[in-house]
């Protein structure tokens, strides 16, 4: 066999040598990396290369946008009548909460006044429909139609008709970037319905079930418990239903038990999705006074005084 | 008569390909990067493969005075954008997949296609370790064993994609030739 040589020979130049090159891009890229997840600098790059791909997107979304028009167009009169009817035994079935639901908010308002709480804020929504997901294969994320055209601000949660979908992280002009709520490290304040309890609900990523992390084994908690947002992030309105506890491990080695949960919303099948206003602000944390301004503030009041 | 050669046969040995034109391969990788961004779910995203990966290769192999290292990088960029990685990610991995196309390129061309499949394999699925790697590092979570899948579709599409990529570089026939 031959030895066949790696590079052209030495006479003909054509600038630097490609693992010169290699290095050169390979540092720029590992530079590029750390600006952006640690000091998150590139995210207005980032936007103006997402609308200037947006025609791009656009055009391969339009292949099956025109599949499904069709088939929409030649679905049979039997099963939209169908369709039809299903929904209205469904509207018949929920007219009684809605009603009641009305009822029960304004009576809820008269206790609240008259407990002196906070109005709840019962914040906008928009509709918005999955674009695509994530090619991403470490994240869990999807990308929705609506952006800062529809007001959308990234911060909003995301919820289909079964519960919790997650969050918008990333807001361009046209779409947003949803977070789901099964992305790793993802956490969601959520309280167990039948016992109250609190906990926080934590994503770990594509394939591994969520689970509740920093729970005393012996917690109030059990297989089959529903758990809904607590609301006290501020960022997920609460009562929304996030998911179902699977499985509960209560090892007595082990600090904390492990307690994974089925998420409740179709966060990988739904198209639907409704995002949620930014509820009420919440009143600021009070800041904690460093020891050092401790001691400052001492000093000052003393000369102050005298 | 053929006044061109029929698109689906591999260019025969003795055949010398003619000059590329430049906006053809900017064609392709338009085009490549348009498949990428197709939105498909399930079965089809488990198994599509990095059609950009897959041009870039196949550029830095038959092309390396147009597609080196800097131009992969750059399309990595492109692709971080589209895909919302981090930044970088692809770019790294690109860069990386020309200058080792760049250094097989002699080694690939002397075998035919199907056994150059194998060795694309090698070069995508590194690809997709160092991609791994660096997401790993940065503290994302391990997927599943079906990330791997991919890039070997991808190895397996290389003779489709080769034969499709050079079809425009074949030489006319002369008529009387069969």
């Amino acid at each position: 066999m031959r030895h066949i040589p790696a590079e052209p020979p030495p006479f003909f130049h054509r600038g630097p040598s490609p693992f010169a090159r290699l290095a050169f891009f390979g540092l720029l890229s590992i530079a590029l990396m750390f600006a952006d997840t640690r000091f998150r600098y590139l995210e207005g790059v980032r936007q103006v290369a997402a609308v200037a791909l947006y025609p791009l997107q656009r055009v391969v979304q339009l292949p099956g946008e025109a599949v499904a028009w069709v088939g929409d167009y030649f679905a049979s009169k039997r099963a939209l009548a169908e369709e039809n009817a299903a929904l209205r035994a469904d509207l018949v079935a929920h007219a009684l909460s809605v009603q009641e639901f009305a009822r029960l908010r304004d009576e809820n308002a008269n206790l609240r006044a008259l407990l002196e709480l906070g109005q709840r804020y019962s914040g906008s929504a928009t509709a918005v429909e999955v674009l695509y997901t994530g090619r991403d294969a470490f994240t869990q994320k999807v990308f929705v139609n609506r952006g800062a055209d529809a007001g959308i601000r990234a911060g909003e949660a995301v919820i289909d008709a079964q519960g919790v979908v997650g969050q918008v992280t990333r807001v361009f002009p046209n779409m947003a970037e949803v977070t789901l709520v099964t992305d790793k490290d993802h956490a969601v304040p959520v309280r167990v319905e039948r016992s109250g309890v609190r906990s926080v609900y934590f994503g770990a990523g594509a394939g591994r079930p969520p689970e509740l992390r920093f729970m005393a084994p012996t917690a109030d908690i059990r297989p089959g418990d529903r758990l809904v947002t607590s609301g006290i992030d501020g960022t997920y309105p609460p009562g929304l239903a996030v998911g179902v506890v699977e499985n509960v491990e209560r090892d007595t080695g082990q600090v904390f038990a492990r307690i994974a949960v089925r998420p409740l919303a179709g966060a990988d099948r739904s198209t639907q999705l409704l995002v949620l206003g930014q509820a009420a602000a919440l009143p600021p944390r009070p800041e904690e006074p460093s020891a050092a301004d401790v001691a400052k503030k001492a000093g000052r009041g003393k000369g102050r005084r005298n | 008569m053929f006044t061109r050669a029929a698109p689906f046969t591999p260019a025969r040995p003795e055949e010398i390909l003619r000059q590329v034109n430049p906006w053809f391969i900017l064609l392709t990788f338009v085009l490549a990067l348009l498949a990428n961004a197709v939105p498909v779910a399930g079965l089809a995203l488990a198994l599509r493969p990095d059609f950009l990966a897959l041009a870039i290769l196949y550029w830095c192999i038959q092309e390396p005075r147009y597609v080196g290292v800097g131009v992969a990088w750059l399309l990595g960029l492109v692709m971080d954008v589209a895909d919302a990685t981090v930044f970088g990610q692809h770019a790294l991995a690109y860069a990386v997949l020309a200058y080792a196309a760049e250094y097989f390129r002699r080694r690939v061309l002397r075998f035919p296609l199907w056994q150059q499949a194998p060795q694309v394999a090698v070069l995508l699925l590194a690809c997709a370790a160092l991609i791994l790697l660096v997401r790993f590092v940065g503290g994302a979570p391990l997927p599943r064993w079906t990330y791997f899948v991919p890039p070997v579709v991808g190895a397996l599409l290389w003779p489709l994609v080769s034969v499709l990529l050079q079809w425009p570089q074949r030489p006319a026939r002369s008529p009387g030739e069969l």
